[in-house]
């Protein structure tokens, strides 16, 4: 079976939710604790949600020194699957690993609602057949205003790099950019939490095909039923 | 010399520390002789009313606090209520009503760090918060700024520990503008056989200290919170403490791997008077001496002495004691999370609460002394004069008020404070905030906890039993309406001055309207905390009982919603109701909020219409359920309908019908298909047809209103006051 880390940092706080919706969608989920200096044998790694070192400085900027993010860095050089999720998606622009920076919200404040988003043609294996979708999945951040200059925009426009777009932006981000990926594809990062909606009892299901498509890119699986009341 | 320890006791001193020249006779009393500095800091803690309780003592023995589900009822951090296969609920409410007023972000923040440490501290993971605010006058010059500030707060410290903000509660009334309420709510989880409680165990057990270092912050903030607020006040904030949510975060995590083991003899968290009452809290329930070395203690500043290493209230700090043999594994748990840990002190055999400061004795006292000898006063109460009865009102066209209605503070959509607050994270909320109560699952089994919180101090006001027994009438039906049985209550009693015996006659009378409540209902009141001295200048608040109330539904993850959706019959549930507006939201907009009486009660009929609401929830035959509370069915209805769908509905055009607020009704909502198994479901509880969903009009008794503009003055309301500021670009 896909073995999938998830990275526990201090102050990560949908690290449980996301080895849940990990394991909902047949694949073995792998605690990794941020001190570790080298990444156990697994098949993609997921940098959960939270607040990895209390965000008092810029979000992801101290995580990014935790010893494992070396190990993170190596593995998504060898092309290995890296999703960043929120205060993970943070934390790989930090380390550079994708484009941007996440700025405070226009508005300033905190949010936790509902949003639509289309998805971009990229080849992710995290997008698989997801193309051209429109998904409803909720938003739960302070600073998800994504900005970067003019040319890495373009770059990031013209090479396709765009892999979620906010159908109405709620945080100011440009271009209403929800995601990017790196220029090879397996690195991606979101502000919006795909793994809070894997269950129709709660809040929806449309963050399944994100881990239907890992699961189909690294290995076969078998699909628990979605929807299942865990 | 030690410092703190030659200090001579003046009358000056006694006063400045909180304590009557008849307690600090008392003091010398029991005591034998003279406390030093040190000592007199220590009573001034332990004996404030914050926590002591000596006002609301002696009334507080008078609610009902057992029953078959209660594993731990009030005395400890939190109380713990038995789910079954296992599993346990433990949960809290408390208040953080002054630091927050002086210093909006922080008090509110530390209010819910301190509810949290409470339910954790019992070995339970936080699964849910719930937060009770109120305020004073939108246009008075400080409230703006106390919203922005406090649900920034509590936003800001919930958000961080991944803990989901899942209801709450919000009102606004000219008796708050001096002095804000912020009551805080944590329901944690726990393995019913893994309890961990703050007690010592056997002489020789060791003391450590864990978490973040003591600094000079919150010093006497227990005293500051059992005074009134004059003038000045502003002045206190170096009282207030400092909230730090990621050392909280590791501090959770620490301690629970901590539990998993053997190690941990008893735990208590460092709330109101910090390392003073936690130690002395733990020694006196374990029976024990206990010893403290306070130079080992872990500090943050230089230069501290022993008396503002007792009284500070520095947040995110725990008192662990172990057995000796064990030390290593506490310390190899907080070195991993990164966190202070050190070795302060050991339990004793002779009942006496000593310290030292580098081998010198700076304070010795009973231990019984500061718990068993504080003071406990019946303080004289007075029924007010009684209020002015409702007059009666000519309106000629009731109906034309929804829309202001809608808007009234209390009323509109509150949305700008909930989608501040990560109300998801745990991904259990399967009814999210802005129903009648939220419900959170709890994974790998069929449980499901709902979640409710409120408190109508216009009904309290007018009548502090019969209000406040209708309110716990309120919470069960609210509950009711996701399918919950209520398992347990945990009361916030905010007050005003207690030595006003009209306020402590409310006090009384609130009680017991709770007490005869919970009985009726079968409702244990399993934790709680008072907050009295809630004064300005000499103004009281409304009294502000607020009721955290805990249901379990078991069964398959009901589908319930509280809006409507198109093709719906629409019935009333319950006796009609006489149109009671004595305290309802419609005679505040009359101005005659302070008039009349609130309305009365019908047990029996409220649990005959509470179970059929569980029944229907369970059954699956009903889409939609809501309570009719503030202001009465025709808000009811349009809570349901806003911008998704309009509907038909029968009702008499008086102010009485409309926005009457009688007890014991709510509506529901099903598919015409399914009307035969709803009315078998009812068993007996009278309804009556209202009419049927559909199209864009709200209408009622042949008037109209279009959904949009309904929408739109309940859902612009409160945003529009604040100013617009969060509506980021949509």
């Amino acid at each position: 079976m896909s073995r999938v880390g998830v990275v526990t940092f201090p102050g990560s706080n949908c690290d449980a939710d996301l080895r849940h919706a990990v394991s909902l969608f047949g694949m073995t989920p792998v605690a990794i604790w941020h001190k570790e200096t080298a990444l156990p044998p697994v098949d993609a790694v997921l940098l959960p949600g939270g607040f990895s070192y209390g965000d008092y400085l810029r979000c992801g900027a101290i995580a990014r020194f935790s010893p494992v993010m070396a190990d993170v860095v190596r593995f998504a050089g060898r092309g290995g699957p890296v999703l960043g999720i929120c205060n993970g998606f943070q934390i790989l622009t930090e380390c550079g690993l994708l484009p941007g920076v996440l700025l405070r919200n226009e508005g300033l404040l905190f949010q936790c609602r509902d949003v639509e988003l289309t998805v971009g043609g990229a080849p992710t294996p995290f997008t698989r057949g997801l193309a051209g979708q429109t998904l409803r999945l909720p938003i739960a951040h302070a600073e998800g205003n994504w900005f970067a200059d003019e040319e890495t925009v373009a770059r990031v426009e013209g090479e396709g790099q765009v892999v979620f777009r906010y159908v109405a932006n709620p945080n100011g981000a440009l271009m209403s950019i929800a995601g990017v990926s790196n220029p090879a594809h397996n690195v991606v990062g979101l502000m919006p939490h795909p793994e809070r909606y894997v269950e129709g009892a709660v809040g929806g299901t449309d963050g399944g095909g994100v881990f239907r498509s890992l699961a189909a890119s690294i290995g076969p699986t078998q699909l628990r039923a979605e929807g299942a009341n865990a | 010399m030690t410092p703190g320890t030659e200090t001579t006791i003046t009358d000056e001193i006694v006063q400045q520390h909180g304590l009557s020249p008849d307690e600090y006779q008392r003091i010398l009393k029991v005591l034998g002789r003279e406390p030093n500095l040190v000592e007199l800091g220590v009573f001034s803690v332990m004996w404030s009313e914050h926590c002591s309780y000596k006002s609301s003592r002696i009334h507080l023995g008078r609610l009902p606090t057992t029953g078959p589900r209660v594993l731990i009822g009030p005395g400890e951090n939190a109380g713990v209520v038995d789910l079954g296969h296992g599993y346990a609920a433990c949960f809290k409410m408390e208040s953080h009503n002054h630091p927050s007023y002086i210093e909006p972000y922080q008090g509110a923040a530390t209010g819910v760090g301190g509810i949290m440490r409470d339910v954790f501290t019992m070995g339970a993971r936080p699964i849910a918060l719930m937060d009770s605010l109120r305020f004073g006058r939108l246009d008075h010059p400080k409230t703006r700024g106390l919203v922005r500030g406090i649900v920034g707060g509590i936003a800001g410290y919930g958000n961080c520990m991944g803990v989901p903000t899942v209801a709450g509660e919000t009102r606004f009334d000219r008796s708050y503008d001096g002095n804000c309420l912020v009551n805080a709510f944590c329901c944690g989880i726990v393995a019913s056989d893994r309890i961990f409680l703050g007690t010592t165990g056997n002489v020789g057990n060791k003391v450590f200290y864990v978490g973040a270092g003591t600094g000079r912050d919150g010093i006497h903030g227990a005293t500051m919170a059992s005074t009134e607020f004059g003038e000045g006040s502003d002045e206190k904030r170096p009282t207030v403490q400092v909230g730090d949510p990621f050392q909280e975060k590791l501090l959770l995590e620490a301690c629970l791997e901590l539990m998993q083991g053997t190690a941990i003899i008893g735990i208590q968290d460092m709330g109101a008077a910090g390392l003073t009452s936690s130690s002395v809290e733990m020694a006196g329930r374990g029976g024990r001496g206990l010893l403290l070395r306070l130079d080992q203690v872990p500090m943050r500043e230089t230069g501290m002495v022993p008396y503002e290493l007792l009284l500070s209230e520095s947040q995110e700090r725990m008192l662990i004691v172990i057995e000796p043999g064990r030390e290593q594994e506490v310390f190899d748990v907080f070195r991993k999370w990164d966190l202070s840990v050190a070795e302060i002190g050991e339990v004793t055999g002779d009942g006496v609460w000593r310290c030292t400061w580098h081998g010198d004795e700076v304070a010795a006292i009973g231990v019984a002394v500061l718990t068993d000898a504080a003071p406990k006063y019946d303080r004289p109460q007075a029924a007010p004069a009684p209020h002015p009865a409702l007059p009666e009102i000519f309106d000629t066209d009731p109906f034309a008020r929804l829309a202001s209605i809608l808007a009234d503070p209390d009323i509109s959509d509150k949305q700008w404070i909930w989608r501040q607050y990560d109300h998801q994270v745990g991904t259990d909320t399967v009814v999210a905030p802005g129903a009648d109560a939220a419900l959170v699952r709890i994974k790998g089994t069929q449980k499901h906890l709902g979640f409710v919180v409120d408190c109508n101090g216009r009904h309290v006001y007018l009548d502090p039993f019969v209000g406040t027994a209708g309110q716990v009438a309120e919470c069960a039906r609210n509950l009711a309406c996701v399918g919950a049985t209520p398992i347990g209550l945990s009361d916030c009693m905010n007050f005003g001055n207690p030595q006003k015996p009209e306020i402590m006659w409310q006090f009384a009378r609130s009680v017991d309207g709770m007490a005869e409540a919970c009985r009726a209902l079968d409702i244990p009141v399993i934790s709680g905390n008072v907050s009295l001295y809630n004064e300005t200048d000499g103004v009281g608040i409304l009294p502000t009982p607020g009721l955290a109330m805990v249901g379990l539904y078991e069964g398959p993850t009901p589908t319930i919603r509280g809006r409507f959706r198109s093709g719906l019959d629409v019935i009333l549930l319950g006796a009609p109701g006489h149109g009671w507006l004595g305290g309802s939201v419609y005679a505040r907009q009359m101005g005659l909020d302070r008039h009349g009486s609130p309305p009365p009660v019908d047990y029996t009929a409220e649990a005959a219409l509470h179970r059929a609401l569980r029944r229907l929830v369970a059954e699956g035959v009903i889409v939609t359920a809501h309570d009719l509370s503030d202001g009465g069915l025709l808000v009811a209805l349009a809570e349901c309908c806003l911008d998704v769908v309009g509907g038909r509905f029968d009702a008499e055009l008086n102010a009485g019908a409309l926005y009457g607020e009688d007890h014991g009704r709510a509506i529901v909502a099903f598919e015409p298909g399914n009307r035969d198994r709803v009315l078998a479901a009812l068993m007996g509880v009278p309804y009556r047809d209202l009419g049927a969903t559909g199209g864009d009009v709200l209408a009622v008794g042949g008037r109209e209103l279009p959904i949009a503009a309904v929408q739109a003055a309940w859902g612009g309301a409160f945003e529009g006051w604040l100013g617009g500021a969060g509506s980021a670009r949509a």
